[in-house]
């Protein structure tokens, strides 16, 4: 770091790598490793196997050295905690800071996934009642908590598509997705032995029955479709398009991403889905954590239950306990029992809220991206005028005859104090601006984040360099992200190493 | 509602911005017949916060985590230092998103940076990446990533003394994917891999080894490597015990290609598995086939120093079904967790934790000895695998007693029926292991008969 150590910068201190701190000798922590006495290391590990370089590369400081160093990298992020973080399709909202207490009871936090299943029955008892709550809503009769992430959920349910198909001796190689679909959608089928056809939606954004059924075949195992798709706009289609799948012979997936939008409005269940993955982490309510961890649960349809990953949980007179005796299952897809800790915070929301507050929540996440869209759509052109439900999609064309860019753009909202929207996604729409304000936020931060949106479009045209530059008030500045990948370095090293 | 702020009078002046009469009419484009079958009516209506405390409280206390337990097995009781979670859990860590916007988001991407670095010097390997799901799913990616790196190699070996949870992941991973052979590698008395015969090497894009292995044997991989290295095969080392890795020499050192390890160990609570963290490290020239995200140093407009998501054209993101994997997370907050930890404890009080377990599990093992006998004779870190006649009802016994006397390895290995994996950790203490002593010493004819469930 340039600067001189110990410059204020809007409040916030620069602070060097941890292991830049380091000094021989200190420790943050204590441990008497001769408590219990015991042999030592070298009395039972023959030296080829032991550890020998006294964990180089590891830093050393003292707790007050930790506290300082990780409070203040905490404080050069932009969290939902701090601001609006309207990222299109990710649901940044409101993570409820009870939850964060109870998941952290020792009840749940020490228990170790192997006990008998009888001591473990509190926690069976809450993931069962979660499960309900999510068969509930998603008109589906099965599910398995256990996937770790969306995509991890996308993944287990290909994996079922194609174990469908192979039990009925008729394996297909070909899965259909709409362009705008998200990367993980192509990726969890590639990963799956599938190839993969993108279908294009009309004008209006909308995916049409008449081009699933020109691309269907009997190769075809499933067609992926979000509902409401990455533009906001509902499927309005999505029955016949079903009807068409199941007709022949395909299975019909649709990725819950946009669960949001649907809670009291329409079950995946009866628009014909088989398979529908969770994100926890979007709609009900637990924290992104800058990358996870998130909780991918998999519902599916009577069809595909046999297929469901294992361990299952079942009742029977002596409470809840785990079976293996599922003999189509896919198997395992991870360790133990799933992000259990995810499920308790994901549990807590919704019993928190109930049936009542869920319908309550949709209708303000679509109150509020219309809301937003109402108020920009004369200074940014919307991708598509199609009504949309929780998110509007915008795109930079009338920006052009200024220079100015949606990337410029999302680092000006930077200096305005938001996290930018998501950008240049979905890929179908040109210079893609993607807001998603979820119903958390009041309707004082929209009127702020709008009249943030408009002053820097008005800015493109009276002070373009203003924009283009940005941001300017962040704590660093916009970074060469060509020279980190042409140059990678992905690590700090030991002086001695470099 | 707690959640929604909205007033009556703001819900008026939106609408009439948006030029629509209801809320109910923003919705109207939605199918009827589907709006109709929606509703939420069965669910139970919410409750204040209060209420769910009380709600929250009881589940947790049908949960009974007061008991002394010796359970490892892919998951191990640690003592996590309250700076730890107070850091990580700070809501500017927790409540951010993926990095997108890496000038306000410079928090997270150093300290994932430093995780790597850490991650890295841990299991003395050239880069790690950001973090996987899990072990089990970073086992099952590093071997996809071995056939991506020797594609004409239909075939992968597994240790069958490697965790039955991390073969059974791969397995179901494998699936659909062209072909690809799977052959167990059996286990021989001291516990250890019989390393495969030149002729399979020669055939397979892996061998994977548990490091320790389930049965808490330290593997030898310097000579894996060499036998793997021979034939052109890549060699993986799997671990479910990271804090092994202070003690042991590393897979870097040993000449691991890949190296994965279950990261919950370092700082991340049991909370009934997961969620924990996928440790992913490799060799330098194997970074472009690297699944997952990656995080590096480059600079601002201003020349300062700074870091951002590199390399993401491997992503599903940009590379979609061409991508070397389609996870798009990495478990951020539990990486965040991980380095707090590391850096609290360091070099020395990582070393001496580990040390503390070694000793722990051998003195254990001492005091066990005429009860049982050590089933496997090979070198173990905190955890070993005891022959005791009678293993279930004496592990029944013991749990009407309140000790979880480990693991009944039978349910794992038909042929270890009478064998019980155990660990100690720094959690256990001379009392403790009196305790376990005692109660696996007790062969009075069980209680009950029923066997208790296990998965």
């Amino acid at each position: 770091m340039s600067l001189p150590a110990g410059v204020l910068r809007g409040g916030l201190l620069p602070e060097p790598l941890i292991f830049e701190r380091s000094t021989p000798g200190r420790t943050g922590a204590d441990c008497d490793p001769h408590e219990v006495g015991g042999p030592a290391p070298d009395a039972v590990l023959p030296a080829a196997l032991r550890r020998d370089d006294g964990l180089v590369g590891l830093p050393e400081v003292s707790e007050l050295d930790v506290v300082r160093h990780f409070t203040r990298l905490s404080q050069w992020n932009l969290s939902a905690a701090t601001t609006l973080y309207p990222l299109g399709s990710c649901t940044m909202k409101y993570n409820p800071l009870v939850n964060e207490a109870l998941v952290r009871a020792p009840g749940f936090a020490d228990l170790h996934p192997l006990l008998p299943d009888a001591w473990a029955q509190g926690t069976l008892e809450l993931m069962d009642r979660l499960a309900d709550f999510l068969r509930t809503v998603s008109g589906l009769p099965a599910i398995s908590l256990q996937p770790a992430a969306g995509a991890h959920g996308e993944l287990t349910g290909m994996k079922m598509v194609r174990a469908y198909h192979e039990d009925r001796g008729d394996p297909r190689n070909r899965v259909l997705i709409p362009a705008s679909a998200h990367g993980t959608n192509p990726a969890s089928a590639a990963l799956c032995g599938y190839t993969v056809t993108e279908l294009p939606a009309n004008q209006a954004g909308i995916l049409e029955v008449a081009t699933v059924r020109e691309h269907l075949g009997p190769d075809v195992a499933a067609m992926m479709v979000t509902n409401p798709n990455t533009i906001g706009l509902f499927e309005r289609d999505i029955q016949a398009i079903a009807e068409a799948v199941h007709a022949a012979g395909a299975l019909l997936y649709c990725d819950g991403a946009n669960m949001n939008a649907l809670l009291g409005v329409a079950k995946p269940g009866d628009m014909g889905a088989d398979v529908l993955q969770f994100n926890l982490h979007k709609t009900f309510s637990t924290p992104h954590g800058g990358g996870g961890p998130g909780a991918g649960p998999v519902a599916v349809s009577a069809r595909l239950e046999p297929y469901l990953p294992t361990p299952r949980l079942v009742r029977d007179a002596d409470g809840l306990r785990w079976s293996e005796d599922f003999p189509k299952s896919i198997g395992r897809v991870r360790s133990f029992h799933g992000n259990v800790g995810i499920l308790v915070r994901a549990y807590c929301y919704l019993r928190a809220l109930g049936g009542d507050g869920l319908v309550d929540v949709t209708a303000m996440a679509v109150l509020n991206a219309n809301y937003v869209r109402a108020r920009l759509a004369d200074v940014l052109p919307l991708a598509f005028p199609t009504p949309s439900l929780h998110e509007c999609v915008f795109s930079d064309r009338e920006l052009e005859a200024t220079g100015v860019r949606t990337l410029d753009l999302a680092k000006r909202l930077l200096d305005y104090g938001f996290f930018a929207p998501t950008i240049y996604f979905p890929l179908v729409v040109p210079g893609a601006i993607m807001i998603e304000p979820t119903e958390t936020e009041s309707k004082q931060t929209l009127d702020e984040f709008i009249a943030a949106v408009r002053a820097i479009v008005a800015e493109a045209d009276t002070a373009p360099e203003l924009v283009k530059e940005a941001p300017h008030s962040t704590f660093i500045g916009r970074l060469d992200e060509t020279r980190a990948a042409r140059r990678p370095i992905l690590r700090w090293q030991p002086a001695a190493a470099k | 509602m707690r959640y929604t702020p909205h007033t009556a009078a703001e819900i008026d002046v939106m609408l009439r911005a948006v030029g629509a009469a209801s809320v109910d009419a923003l919705l109207a484009h939605v199918p009827e017949g589907l709006r109709q079958r929606a509703s939420l009516a069965s669910l139970p209506r919410g409750i204040d916060e209060r209420a769910l405390r009380t709600e929250l409280a009881s589940l947790a206390a049908r949960n009974r985590t007061e008991a002394l337990t010796f359970l490892g097995a892919g998951a191990y009781p640690h003592f996590i230092p309250a700076a730890v979670e107070q850091l990580a859990g700070r809501a500017e860590f927790a409540t951010a998103y993926t990095p997108y916007q890496p000038e306000v988001s410079q928090g997270t991407l150093q300290a994932t940076f430093e995780f790597q670095s850490a991650v890295a010097a841990l299991t003395g390997m050239e880069v790690a990446n950001a973090g996987m799901y899990d072990g089990a799913t970073a086992a099952a990616e590093a071997v996809l990533m071995t056939q991506r790196l020797r594609p004409n190699r239909p075939l992968v070996l597994l240790a069958r003394a490697l965790h039955p949870h991390y073969r059974e992941v791969i397995a179901t991973y494998l699936t659909g994917i062209a072909d690809i052979e799977s052959v167990e590698v059996p286990y021989g008395a001291d516990g250890r891999t019989v390393l495969p015969a030149a002729e399979l090497l020669r055939r397979a894009s892996c061998l994977v080894l548990g490091y320790p292995n389930v049965f808490g044997v330290v593997e030898d991989l310097t000579r894996a490597a060499a036998a793997a290295h021979a034939e052109d095969c890549l060699l993986v080392s799997a671990t479910g015990e990271a804090l092994a890795l202070a003690a042991l020499r590393t897979p870097g050192a040993a000449g691991v290609d890949i190296a994965i390890a279950e990261g919950q160990s370092l700082g991340l609570p049991l909370a009934y598995g997961g969620p924990g963290l996928g440790l992913f490290a490799s060799r330098e020239r194997f970074v472009r086939s690297l699944p997952g995200r990656l995080v590096g140093e480059t600079v601002d407009a201003r020349g300062e120093r700074g870091y951002v998501l590199t390399l993401a054209t491997r992503e599903q993101h940009i590379r979609r079904e061409r991508a070397t994997s389609n996870i798009c997370t990495n478990q951020g907050l539990c990486a965040v967790q991980v380095v707090v930890y590391l850096s609290l404890l360091g070099r020395r009080g990582l070393a001496n934790v580990a040390e503390r377990n070694l000793r722990g599990a051998h003195a254990l093992a001492e005091r066990l000895r005429g009860i049982g006998t050590l089933r496997f004779s090979g070198p173990y870190f905190n955890e070993f695998v005891l022959s005791i006649d009678g293993a279930r009802r004496r592990w029944q016994r013991a749990l009407a007693a309140g000790v979880v006397a480990g693991l009944p390895l039978g349910d794992w290995y038909p042929e270890l029926e009478d064998a019980l994996l155990l660990c100690a950790t720094e959690l256990h203490d001379a009392a403790a292991m009196e305790r376990l002593a005692a109660a696996l010493a007790n062969d009075l004819p069980p209680a009950a008969s029923r066997t208790e469930g296990h998965s």
